[in-house]
């Protein structure tokens, strides 16, 4: 029987990981460390978990670890964030390519510099292009259910990909919220044990990781995009199935109040929770506004989106990461390539706001609103902008 | 065969696991070290390559020379991957999930691989005390790239970026000594191998193969291409590399030291390096001072055998 309790979310995503009876955890506590791993190390040392417990040299020795166990056809998790996700970069790529099933949380934080461990997207958002699947977790409740769904997800014969699991640093990883514990024993129904398609096996050999001459290389990418493509129906099936099993649904793609709203704001993570009680707050005083939240990041759930922000008039974007130089946000740039050439598509209102730890606060969502209803009112649309930055911003300074 | 120690010809197996057909050059001895290799650890042995001459010479897809199981990450991480696997085997035996038995785990990397920029993963793989072989291939710059210095490069030899200018003559520093930093790390088996001494080298990669715990090989690999040398000559460089003290074979077995092809005399140096396009432009004076100090290398290299010996 499932036991609701009082847990920092990182406990309780580890015990999600013990639940699932993972073979091998490999990890590396570069600053910034969660709890994850600790606690991992902690059930293993007591017993409680039968695995092995790599304690790795640095977080891309933790990827490579990661890519021979798996290799190896044990199942596979680890946990970083910020600096040490972009240090496993070089092997994120080749475990993606290498179609190896490993489930990796990431508490989302700052990239340096300066250095600064707090909550934003920079880490996840530059590693968008790693062909692995990407989610992202709104509470503590919601990642650790998402730990064994990873782990069917990859698995899956029909996917086959690495999973990243994102919930956002200090702002869930570190929060002690009431969570409904995984069973151990209702997992094993959930999830079966793993079935590797292919491994390192003496009785039949196989050669992995070959040197791709420009020949093949380009079928090897259209292969793997196919993959991740794929995977979206096998995604949406095992999010029902958990439903079905837990009573907790999740879909690609979350709305909240969006039915009889022009403005609709989209967002990614734990924003959209503190959004929702200031949605509720202004509705009392006849804004009509409401939430779209990308749960599905890779691959991108563009016709469930689509579907989500239908008639609307003016969505505003906070992300919480850019690129420099470019275009914006990242979250506002595929937003707007899944509305580009789409009739009566609603305009697009971008604001980069929560970086490095700064909140996002109900005065920063009526900023955006006031912004999005000047542009309903018929005003043009701004540039992207950094609103929360004091001494001006984008284009005034 | 697993009933002896000692490798003669007759005895040595005839399946290779390691393919003819690969694209290495004439003469590479790295090839010929790693078919040694697996002829020794056989068909229950799963292998981690790093990035390099014998990564992209064994695996051009479609093709491969591996009839074992074979993974290739990424240029540092040989030693982590290797060392993933064999965690990942011991829980998967352990929890009933596959058949108990031995199957050697062995990570690759050449000289660049394992004393350069996988340094780390090298160190970190020996010093959690997985059961796994390390061996690092050494023919002494980054060949695969295009004859780059390495800090396993000796002294003086000319290489693409370490070039035998009119000011500076080669290399200016002398080759890292990375069998003794894994002596440092007290795991089981130390030893360096050479394909020139093909007896004593499976003799060595069996003991590793059987210890309980992490081993690591340094192997002599004679480059035909990086050195300048007739790929005729591998295997005689192989033997004057042993003869002059430039490369001594020994084992270091849970800190003892034995030193193997004992030298009674030393050969002269210049007759190694004059076999040798990477040293043409050494001058005799270079080439005595550089003699001098590997025979001061090699006795204390012989006190330490003594040392460690005493009371046997």
């Amino acid at each position: 029987m499932a036991v609701r309790k009082g847990i920092e979310s990182s406990l309780a995503i580890a015990e999600a990981a013990a639940a699932c009876n993972v073979d091998c955890i490999a990890a590396y506590p570069i600053t910034p460390q969660t709890h994850i791993v600790e606690h991992l190390s902690e059930l293993v040392n007591d017993g409680e978990l039968d695995a092995e417990f790599i304690p790795v040299e640095s977080e891309h020795s933790a990827m490579s670890c990661c890519c021979g166990t798996a290799a190896a056809g044990a199942r596979t998790f680890t946990a970083t964030s910020s600096q040490g996700l972009a240090l496993m970069h070089e092997i994120m790529f080749i475990a993606a390519n290498l179609r190896l099933p490993i489930v990796m949380t990431v508490a989302n934080r700052a990239l340096s510099a300066p250095i600064n461990i707090w909550n934003d997207h920079s880490d996840v958002m530059t590693e968008r292009d790693c062909g692995w699947l990407q989610i992202f977790a709104e509470n503590g409740q919601e990642a650790t259910d998402l730990v064994p769904v990873c782990h069917r997800i990859a698995e899956d014969k029909r996917v086959l990909l690495p999973i990243m699991l994102n919930f956002d640093g200090f702002i869930v990883s570190h929060v002690v919220e009431p969570i409904e514990m995984l069973d151990r024993d209702e997992i094993a129904t959930f999830l079966p044990d793993y079935e590797p398609q292919q491994r390192l096996d003496v009785d039949y050999p196989i050669t992995m990781g070959p040197v791709g001459m420009p020949e093949v290389y380009t079928e090897a990418k259209m292969a793997h995009e196919a993959a991740v493509q794929n995977a979206y129906g096998p995604i949406c099936e095992i999010l029902d199935e958990f439903g079905k099993k837990f009573g907790r649904t999740y879909k690609p793609v979350e709305t909240y109040k969006t039915e009889d709203a022009d403005i609709v704001f989209v967002m990614m993570g734990a924003t959209a929770e503190t959004c929702m009680s200031w949605v509720d707050k202004v509705r009392e005083t006849g804004k009509k506004v409401g939430i779209v939240r990308f749960r599905l990041w890779r691959p991108l759930p563009v016709a469930a989106f689509k579907e989500a922000v239908k008639g609307k008039k003016v969505l505003g974007i906070i992300d919480r990461h850019f690129s420099p130089g470019g275009p914006g946000g990242p979250v506002a740039q595929e937003v707007k390539y899944t509305l580009y050439g789409e009739k009566d598509a609603p305009k697009v209102v971008e604001v980069v706001a929560g970086l490095g730890g700064r909140d996002i606060d109900f005065d920063t969502f009526d900023n955006i609103f006031d912004r999005c209803q000047k542009v309903l009112d018929g005003g043009t649309v701004p540039p992207f902008e950094l609103i929360q930055a004091r001494g001006g911003h984008y284009g005034k300074i | 065969m697993e009933k002896f120690n000692v490798f003669a010809s007759r005895l040595i197996p005839k399946e290779d696991y390691v393919c003819s057909g690969h694209r290495a050059c004439q003469g590479c001895a790295e090839a010929l070290a790693m078919r040694l290799v697996h002829k020794v650890l056989g068909r229950n042995t799963i292998a981690a390559s790093a990035t390099g001459c014998m990564e992209i010479i064994s695996s051009p897809y479609p093709e491969t020379a591996w009839a074992i199981p074979w993974l290739h990450v990424a240029f540092e991480n040989s030693a982590s991957v290797g060392s993933g696997i064999e965690a990942g085997l011991k829980a998967l035996m352990r929890k009933g999930k596959i058949p108990k038995r031995k199957i050697n785990v062995i990570a690759y990397g050449g000289d660049g691989a394992t004393v350069d920029i996988g340094l780390q993963w090298v160190s970190g793989a020996m010093e959690r005390g997985h059961n796994m072989i390390y061996v690092c291939y050494d023919n002494e710059a980054y060949m695969n790239t295009g004859i780059q210095r390495s800090s396993s490069t000796p002294l003086h030899a000319a290489t693409t970026t370490s070039p035998a200018g009119k000011a500076i003559g080669g290399q200016q520093t002398w080759k890292k000594n990375m069998t003794e930093i894994m002596v440092a790390h007290n795991i089981p088996y130390v030893a360096t191998i050479n394909p020139s001494y093909p007896f004593d080298f499976m003799a060595k990669v069996k003991k590793a193969a059987e210890v309980d715990g992490p081993a690591y090989l340094h192997a002599y690999s004679c480059c035909p291409t990086g050195w300048g040398s007739r790929p005729d000559l591998g295997i005689q460089l192989g033997r004057l590399a042993v003869e002059t003290g430039a490369f001594p074979l020994y084992e270091v077995e849970y800190g003892k030291y034995s030193v193997q092809e004992k030298i009674e005399e030393f050969r002269p140096l210049k007759d190694y390096v004059k076999l040798q396009r990477r040293f043409r432009h050494l001058t005799d004076e270079q080439i005595a001072a550089s003699q001098e100090r590997l025979i001061k290398e090699y006795k204390l290299l012989l006190k330490k055998e003594q040392m460690t010996r005493e009371g046997d």
